[in-house]
């Protein structure tokens, strides 16, 4: 495919919606519905000024700092249960439990055990964001290869050389997907954590435009949530790609056999 | 056979005791913690009474209709999501044209995370089961959507070119080609979304007050109820349970004639 | 140098036991090349594992060196059968090889030149960078059996190396091991179920009776010491040596089976 053609598929069915929005706005006083040139002007306007430093940078920060601790935990205890068959055996129906608990009922549980401040909306995080990476981390070091776990006994590599070499590289793929589900649960989870009794950040300053009836407003911070969710698939993506090329070109050997 | 270890008498018994005895384990540490006075009882009440007030709760009637709230809202937006996913799905992934002049729309869409809707939903809906509604179908149709796309993309061309050398015409070969092919793609996606639909389900309820468990939630949380609340919050667990096991069964039982079930795909 | 007494291996399964490995003894000298052969199912693998210290025998023991194994020894290196499963796929060629050395704590500098030199000996010097996945089946064995070379070990056990491999490769790697054997001169144990390739490459072939495993017989293999795939395999005596061997594996197949509990 052309360079050109390429970004005609791209950009062609965007640009129409947005097209249609406009027409569709064109003239009309829909209380509900901003036009594009309003919500664009609204948006600059909202979020490139003293909101950007008062409430939207200390969400990115408990986000970043919550997902971060999630994955580093979740393959930590993952690989730990996952090497025991005894732990697992202990902790499987736990696990099948915890993971099954819907994770926004943990904010008022977590508000009533740490009070209302930023290490609770880090906890949350953590706390309903771990299960996928956990779990998966289990599942992919369980099905490390048997013969290629037998090939690393025989050249003597044990214990830290393995866990680097064999272990966490085979279950990298398992891992990833995990990271990838647990990304837009922290997400949720940390719009849902500022929602409660919270006097800054993302999901309090959107609740606050709506009961202020501020449409274009509200809608702008809908965009913002929109926007740090594309930002974060588009740098899981680009981690994914480094950390997993093996993976996908082994894949693809496989498929055309 | 050649890991068999052979001091290990039978996996099979052991491997339920032990998890029946981690369960237990954890009973009993939630319960020694706040009666050892680690931490308070108004914070954190000893298992046996939150498991006293959870069985009252399961022999009043007002429990059960508030689970009747959740699940409606939960199957009500599953439905709907599957059905506007698979149709939708099918359509754009039979023709190369529109799948490639959607892709960078879907990709742009997935991740906007569904509880950036809760304001539109007050403003639109309020404290309703349309609210409910709005986010669980926002955020399981994606799930769905996405494996049905992966389905169609991994049929045949093989099978489909045998299929239209037989003279089959676009019905036929859609049912008689692609979706026994898209089918176990169909069935993780269900399975991915139902428990994101749970999910949403009750974070409407906690956040915009629509009825259901997620709302006593909040109730019991501003009244102080502890107790209450910690049972609530174990039976929103069970019905998580309860929907992930019904859907692994369900999805065992459509893919049985799928001689080669299907190994995941990992990422 | 390679010493295995009165090897017995049985596993534990629900139904009961399953005896894999009876009663063995065998030993090997230094610097041998043998071949053992027995019909599917007779053991092989299980033997194989207790010799690298994989798995504990029930009884009997396995000697290397003078030292008894229990655990896989520094000085043995392993080549399984299953090429695209024993290579890391996340590490390139290289880095394949490369990784028992630093495992070992070699200096790099001798890394790199005990790497270069396992490469160029398989003929794989271009490669380096490859992943495993990208080469063909013969290539992957070929980078596995590099990685053997390259831990210099003074023992190298073949699991039926080349079963999954098409029969034109087979017969380069076939001469690869035996050049390689001559010039490193080291001890190989090459397990086979293929009585061609046993008598071509071997100067021994011990014979495996079908499960619960026995040794049948240990056959010396007087063929010359220079073999050709052609002139060896058509020459009489060859011919004489495998139709020996084939008569005995039948009778290991025909024997009565007595004592193993049959699962499955």
């Amino acid at each position: 495919m052309s360079t050109g053609k390429r970004i005609a598929y791209f950009l062609g069915l965007p640009i129409l919606l947005i097209l249609v929005w406009w027409a569709a706005t064109l003239g009309s006083t829909n209380f509900y519905v901003p036009t594009p040139g309003k919500l664009v002007e609204t948006f600059w306007r909202v979020w490139i000024s003293n909101r950007f430093f008062t409430d939207f940078m200390p969400s990115i920060i408990r986000l970043f700092i919550g997902l971060a601790a999630t994955i580093v935990l979740g393959v930590v205890l993952g690989v730990l249960i996952g090497s025991f068959r005894w732990l697992r055996s202990l902790f499987e129906p736990l696990l099948e439990f915890f993971r099954a608990v819907p994770p926004p009922v943990l904010v008022p549980l977590l508000m009533l055990l740490i009070g209302i401040n930023d290490q609770m909306k880090i906890v949350v995080i953590i706390s309903g964001a771990i299960w996928p990476v956990l779990l998966n981390t289990v599942e992919g070091v369980r099905a490390v290869d048997q013969v290629l776990s037998d090939t690393s006994r025989t050249y003597r590599i044990t214990g830290m050389a393995r866990l680097r070499y064999l272990v966490l590289p085979g279950a990298s793929p398992q891992i990833m997907t995990g990271v990838r589900q647990c990304l837009s649960i922290g997400l949720i989870l940390m719009v849902i954590s500022e929602m409660f009794g919270s006097s800054a950040g993302l999901g309090f300053t959107i609740v606050l435009f709506q009961r202020a009836f501020a449409v274009p407003e509200m809608w702008s911070g809908i965009a913002v949530l929109g926007l740090v969710g594309i930002g974060l698939s588009a740098i899981f993506q680009l981690v994914e790609r480094r950390v997993l090329r093996w993976y996908h070109g082994l894949r693809e050997v496989q498929r055309d056999n | 056979m050649a890991s068999t270890n052979s001091r290990m008498p039978s996996r099979r018994v052991t491997g339920p005791l032990l998890g029946a005895a981690g369960i237990l384990l954890f009973l009993v540490a939630w319960e020694a913690v706040p009666r050892l006075g680690l931490v308070q009882e108004k914070f954190l009440p000893p298992a046996s009474t939150v498991l006293v007030s959870l069985g009252q709760y399961l022999g009043q009637g007002g429990f059960w209709h508030d689970v009747g709230e959740t699940m409606t809202a939960w199957a009500l937006g599953l439905a709907i999501s599957i059905v506007a996913a698979v149709v939708l799905g099918l359509i754009i992934g039979s023709s190369t044209f529109l799948r490639r002049a959607t892709h960078s729309t879907v990709e742009f869409l997935r991740p906007i995370p569904s509880v950036a809707l809760i304001p539109l939903a007050v403003l639109l809906f309020g404290a309703k089961l349309e609210s409910s509604l709005l986010l669980v179908v926002y955020a399981s149709f994606w799930q769905v959507l996405l494996q049905v796309l992966y389905g169609v993309a991994d049929v045949d061309p093989v099978a489909d070119s045998t299929a239209r050398s037989y003279g089959l015409g676009r019905l036929a070969r859609m049912r008689y080609v692609v979706w026994p092919t898209m089918l176990p793609y169909l069935m993780t996606g269900i399975r991915l979304a139902s428990a994101v639909a749970l999910i949403l389900a009750i974070t409407a309820e906690l956040i915009i007050g629509s009825p259901g468990l997620g709302y006593q939630i909040g109730l019991t949380q501003s009244g102080g109820a502890v107790v209450e609340m910690y049972a609530l919050i174990l039976a929103t667990g069970m019905i998580g349970v309860l929907i992930n096991v019904g859907v692994r069964i369900l999805e065992k039982r459509v893919l049985k004639w799928h001689a080669s079930v299907r190994s995941e795909v990992v990422v | 140098m390679l010493s295995v007494s009165g090897l017995k291996k049985v596993y534990q399964v629900d139904a009961g036991e399953i005896e894999a490995v009876r009663n063995l003894t065998f030993d090997i000298d230094a610097g041998e090349l043998v071949c053992i052969v027995g019909p599917s199912g007779a053991g092989k693998t299980t033997l194989l594992k207790c010799i690298s210290g994989l798995l504990a025998p029930t009884a009997g023991t396995v000697t290397l060196a003078g030292k008894q194994v229990t655990e896989p020894p520094k000085a043995m290196a392993v080549v399984f059968q299953e090429y695209g499963r024993s290579l890391f796929p996340w590490m390139t060629v290289r880095d394949n090889v490369e990784l028992p050395l630093k495992n070992q704590r070699v200096p790099r500098a001798e890394r790199e030149t005990l790497v270069n030199e396992a490469l160029a000996a398989v003929e794989l010097g271009h490669v380096p960078d490859s992943y495993p996945w990208q080469l063909s089946g013969g290539m992957q064995q070929r980078v596995a059996i590099a990685r053997a070379v390259a831990y210099r070990p003074q023992v190298l056990l073949m699991d039926e190396p080349f079963a999954a491999v098409d029969a034109q490769t087979r017969a380069d790697l076939e001469d690869l091991i035996r050049s390689i054997w001559k010039k490193l001169g080291v001890t190989i144990l090459f397990v086979t179920h293929d009585i061609d390739e046993s008598v071509y490459l071997g100067q021994r072939v011990i014979v495996l009776s079908n499960s619960p495993t026995v040794v049948q017989e240990d056959l010396a293999i007087d063929l010359p010491d220079e073999r050709d795939q052609l002139s060896t395999r058509s020459s009489a005596r060859f011919g004489e040596l495998r139709g020996h061997v084939y008569e005995q594996i039948q009778l290991a197949k025909s024997k009565a089976q007595t004592g193993a509990v049959r699962v499955k």
